[in-house]
């Protein structure tokens, strides 16, 4: 555990140092851990496991965004657990539900659960859908078609400085959805 | 979209680079001062015998306390906008301007003072006092509130408590300059009214709009 969490920090540090590759690497590395968790608080509070994934983009949206509070002295995994947990609070409690969330479910990861896969989501693809044309054919573009930055400025003869302000405002404008829905 | 795809987009932006919280707090309340300092000017003003009232500690001593509390508040709640932060071990920085009004209650009733009591207590400006610092908190707790919605608070309720703390201690600091109450008395019941009244406005309003 201590290994894996001092792996996550140091793909952090050079995430936050402009290496891209890293971020990914690391966002890869978590979601399997944060989808666990979703599923045993979704469990607990007698709701289906099916809407994890949900809850996993929305985490993962808001890593994203709230990052440069991350302080790079500390260690990543609380802070990664800390903001796992208020937005699973979050959607527990929008289902109307009480909410009862064991620190736990994120700090202990049985190995045989993080097995690595992929999921859809209905409420991102949802919120997509309600976007700025400009942002939405950005998202698209690099999201579904993995189009680079270049190939998608390329794409809509946009320069690639703009497809940079879309998609950051895109994903600014969707978790923004996902949170006042 | 599937968690692999949001996950390449969010990669794509990681070139995006975000200001600290620390920087756009500041410059939000930078922004909002003038508004606060329009208000001061425009209804209350630097008391005519300000000068010849720094040589008083009483009066000096009621700027050390809304700075002792303004000052702290800025550095709990930049702290507190970190989402794993919890208020254990820095709570006691706001009991700062507790401890200096304890001390300068206890200072005034050492000094056999001209008037009772009650009379320092009432004072003659506690209804300027309750209107003035909320008032002028309020371009300052809109500030406070801006630059906190940045940074990823798990309590967003104790946030907007600590951006009213901010706003008032510096609403607090002009208003003093133009009160001539300056017994701690004085000080302790009126201007912890208003804060008080700012706290809460601040509580209930970061309540919505501080959840990240």
């Amino acid at each position: 555990m201590r290994g894996r969490e001092d792996e996550w920090t140091g793909l952090m540090r050079s995430a936050m140092a402009g290496d891209d590759a890293a971020y990914h690497r690391l966002l890869k590395a978590v979601t399997p851990v944060l989808r666990a968790a979703a599923r045993r608080g979704l469990a607990r509070a007698g709701q289906p496991p099916d809407q994890a994934e949900d809850i996993v983009q929305e985490i993962l949206l808001a890593v994203h965004l709230k990052r440069h509070t991350w302080d790079s002295e500390a260690p990543f995994a609380p802070w990664l657990f800390a903001i796992a947990r208020n937005k699973l609070i979050d959607a527990l409690r929008r289902r109307g539900r009480r909410v009862f969330v064991n620190i736990d479910d994120f700090a202990e990861t049985l190995p045989g659960e993080a097995r690595e896969e992929t999921a859809s989501a209905g409420e991102v693809a949802a919120q997509l859908g309600t976007l700025p044309q400009r942002q939405r054919d950005v998202l698209q573009s690099i999201a579904v078609d993995s189009a680079s930055i270049k190939d998608t400025a390329a794409k809509f003869s946009m320069s690639e400085g703009a497809v940079r302000v879309a998609l950051h405002r895109g994903l600014a404008a969707l978790t923004a959805k996902l949170r006042d829905q | 979209m599937d968690t692999d795809q949001l996950i390449r987009s969010l990669a794509a932006d990681n070139a995006h680079r975000a200001p600290r919280v620390g920087a756009v707090l500041t410059m939000a309340l930078l922004v909002a001062a003038p508004l606060s300092i329009l208000i001061f000017a425009t209804f209350l003003g630097v008391r005519p015998d300000a000068m010849s009232a720094m040589g008083n500690p009483f009066f000096d001593m009621k700027f050390a306390v809304t700075l002792s509390l303004a000052i702290p508040a800025i550095i709990v709640s930049l702290h507190l906008s970190r989402p794993e932060a919890l208020l254990r071990g820095w709570g006691w920085l706001l009991l700062l301007p507790v401890g200096l009004l304890a001390v300068a209650i206890g200072g005034e009733a050492m000094m056999a003072p001209a008037m009772p009591m009650t009379m320092r207590m009432m004072g003659k400006n506690s209804r300027v006092c309750l209107l003035a610092i909320p008032a002028m908190s309020l371009p300052l707790l809109a500030g406070a509130l801006f630059g906190l919605r940045h940074g990823a608070p798990s309590r967003p309720a104790l946030a907007g408590a600590l951006a009213g703390l901010v706003s008032a201690g510096l609403a607090a600091t002009l208003y003093a300059s133009h009160c001539t109450d300056d017994s701690p008395l004085f000080v302790a019941t009126w201007y912890t009214i208003a804060t008080a009244v700012v706290t809460a406005i601040g509580a209930a309003v970061g309540s919505r709009v501080l959840r990240y």
